[in-house]
């Protein structure tokens, strides 16, 4: 059964295929407002087939085992993301005590395995995007730990089922005056562990032709793709769960309304990555490092204070 | 200290051209940069000599897809300056025309490449959308979008019908009603001021000294436009009409050098408008019968900066010399000034900002045994001297030179 779990539903094959139409989703609203057609809704899977299908090329430089193993590890670490993700919304009894923090550490897994990759393939295009994927990691962390340290607090549960549990009995943490300030802070901190724009500093294709990605092709490019396709469907379930009273599949009404809230959250993503121009990554680092951490420092004043 | 290379180039996604950048870079800095031209040469001074006079027109005006009528423009001005004729006024105002549609268009296209460049690609997207408007105005009046084959020695190529100047009018409008909305909503963006202010600066001493022109110089504080300083055609009574003006700003950085291109795309609309409300009738073009024995030398404000032609006749139907300095061979040399002490992030955008056109600026790189070198100035002075010598030893007399060396 823990099989099926990672392999079929919520893991690899159901997080997948949802990634990769998310994926798509952002892309034709992406187009829409750029007043272009957009494409069709395969175009994610084309694209990902096509990649798998074709020559891994190794650098000359590359160290190759972390060259290759970190795609491998950073997709399996978001597969299990989005199994706890969706055990945990599938019944709240699934958890175990402390499952936030182990969530939260394969969170980070994907993003520490773009550093080791780009880092392995020793070109300076790699290079550069490995050591910005690095600040920008430690930039965020800090809000993102903060933010999920006052929800700790005001569900007063270390598992994901309880802060579910909680917000059952007391109703979504995001509509309390820290729930608000603190949902900004996470989505901001999504934006960046995503490497959207304004926070893709990393990849910035224009500057260093896709930086940390500068190396992969094939196979191990579609094994990033995909791990942050996965991601891009797990976050924003991640912030419903954590603000919005998470997914509830009790009735058609609950699936709909789960789905409404999904959309709106990958759609207002899409908007701010639209509406934004790339931050270099010390004004990125500054600006978690400032602003965010000071709005989750009061989110967390105010959280305490039972606002 | 180990200072790390950064190469960028030939082939990158931030050039449209091919061209080749070393960024020595300490951490995220820029310490130096190195650039190398020369993939694309393709010879056209050499090609101009083997055509005829009305020929080179349609030549030059494939040195750049952008400004596919600023080189033709400066050449027929070169001609008309060794013929000592002027165009007839209609001329003057539909070749004027042309040459503002295509500043328009140019830097609508550099604002969405910029927005591009800063990862903001809705802007690209839209600043593209509204230069569409402008291209089809183009399209009627010339028959291309681009390469609009309008200049000719004394004159424009065609007339202009009143239909197409009708539609121009609404698609400036359009085109006037879009740049004041980038105008607001980019300019105003903090984000934008954040990424843009105080980076990639160029001052006025640093932009006189390396001779930079157009709007990478004005942006620096130095007011030369060649419409103004020396006025050809219909740029000389339409400035005295108060129909436009020089835009110059101060600081230099690229934010100024982006404001100052948007505010210079209303200038041009306000110019194109006069233009075509003052168009006068009669003849557009005179003949300009036999080219005589001498030189002549012509100057366009192109949307990158002055360009600027030279020919030479010995009476025949082909000139025998002809030579182009298109404005980016000036306006690249100032990166040496703009780029060191920058961020690898901004120095991708201060690359972007003097609106580089690689291939009007193509010059001779010689390859041998697979390295790529180029003559410095000592080379040519060494090849000039030898021909020198050896034009001596066939003619048989007594060496000048022998006397310097």
């Amino acid at each position: 059964m823990q099989v099926f779990y990672y392999l079929i539903f919520p893991g690899f094959l159901f997080a997948a295929v949802a990634g990769l139409l998310t994926t798509w989703f952002d892309r034709k609203v992406t187009a829409r407002v750029h007043y272009r057609v957009g494409p069709p809704w395969f175009q994610s899977f084309a694209d990902f087939f096509k990649l798998m299908g074709k020559e891994v090329i190794l650098p000359e430089n590359a160290k190759k085992t972390g060259f290759l193993l970190a795609p491998i590890v950073a997709l399996a670490a978001s597969v299990l993301v989005a199994t706890i993700l969706g055990l945990s919304n599938w019944s709240y009894d699934n958890g175990f005590v402390g499952d936030i923090i182990v969530f939260w550490y394969f969170l980070a897994v994907p993003s520490i395995m773009i550093i080791l990759g780009a880092g392995a393939a020793g070109s300076p295009l790699s290079a550069v995007g490995s050591s910005r994927e690095m600040k920008l990691l430690l930039g965020y962390e800090v809000p993102f730990v903060i933010v999920i340290t006052m929800i700790i607090f005001k569900a007063g549960s270390l598992s994901l089922g309880g802060i579910l549990e909680y917000q059952l009995a007391h109703g979504p943490i995001l509509y309390s005056l820290s729930g608000v300030i603190a949902f900004i802070v996470a989505l901001l901190c999504v934006q960046a562990k995503l490497g959207l724009v304004p926070f893709d500093a990393p990849e910035a294709e224009t500057e260093l032709g896709g930086g940390a990605f500068y190396d992969y092709s094939g196979a191990a490019l579609a094994g990033f793709k995909l791990s942050k396709a996965i991601l891009f469907y797990s976050l924003p379930i991640f912030l419903i769960t954590l603000f919005w009273g998470g997914v509830r599949i009790d009735g058609g009404i609950g699936i709909l309304w789960a789905l409404l809230k999904y959309i709106l959250i990958v759609a207002l993503i899409t908007v701010i990555r639209n509406t934004n121009p790339r931050l270099r990554i010390d004004q990125a680092v500054k600006f978690f490092w400032g602003w965010m951490t000071i709005l989750s420092v009061i989110a967390f004043i105010l959280s305490v204070n039972g606002l | 200290m180990k200072k790390t290379t950064l190469p960028i180039g030939p082939f990158h996604p931030l050039l449209e051209e091919p061209e080749f950048f070393t960024f020595h870079i300490d951490g995220e800095t820029v310490v130096d940069v190195d650039l190398r031209i020369g993939y694309n040469h393709r010879g056209h001074e050499k090609l101009a000599t083997g055509l005829t006079w009305d020929q080179v027109p349609f030549l030059v005006e494939r040195i750049c897809g952008i400004c596919s009528t600023s080189h033709p423009y400066a050449y027929v001005l070169a001609v008309e300056d060794l013929l000592g004729i002027k165009a007839p006024p209609r001329g003057q105002f539909i070749r004027a025309l042309i040459g503002e549609m295509e500043r328009i268009h140019s830097h609508l296209l550099w604002l969405g490449l910029a927005g591009h460049f800063i990862g903001y690609n809705t802007v690209w997207m839209w600043a593209w959308r509204y230069r569409e408007e402008i291209l089809d105005a183009c399209e009627l009046l010339s028959g291309n979008r681009n390469h609009y084959a309008m200049n000719r020695v004394g004159g424009a190529r065609r007339d202009v019908s009143q239909k197409a100047l009708d539609f121009t009018m609404n698609a400036l409008d359009v085109a006037e009603k879009a740049t004041k909305m980038f105008l607001g909503a980019v300019a105003d963006d903090p984000v934008i001021h954040k990424r843009l202010k105080g980076v990639g600066i160029l001052t006025k001493e640093d932009a006189i000294a390396y001779g930079a022109t157009g709007p990478t110089s004005r942006p620096s504080g130095v007011p030369f436009d060649v419409r103004v300083d020396d006025p050809y055609d219909a740029y000389g009574p339409s400035y005295t009409a108060g129909a436009w003006k020089v835009i110059v700003t101060e600081n230099g950085d690229v934010f100024d050098k982006m404001v100052c291109r948007v505010l210079e795309t209303l200038e041009s609309i306000y110019l194109c408008r006069w233009l075509i409300e003052n168009m006068p009738d009669g003849d557009f073009q005179v003949i300009p019968g036999n080219i005589p024995e001498g030189e002549g030398c012509g100057h366009h404000e192109a949307p990158r900066g002055e360009v600027f032609h030279y020919v030479r006749s010995d009476g025949s139907n082909k000139p025998i010399r002809h030579k182009v300095r298109a404005p980016t061979f000036v306006n690249l040399p100032t990166y040496k000034a703009s780029c060191p002490g920058e961020q690898i992030a901004d120095v991708a955008l201060i690359t972007a900002s003097i609106d580089p056109c690689y291939c009007c600026t193509e010059r001779v790189g010689v390859v041998a045994d697979g390295r790529h070198s180029s003559l410095t100035q000592d080379d040519l002075v060494k090849l000039s001297v030898e021909r020198t010598l050896e034009i001596e030893k066939k003619m048989g007399v007594k060496s000048v030179l022998s006397k310097f060396r």
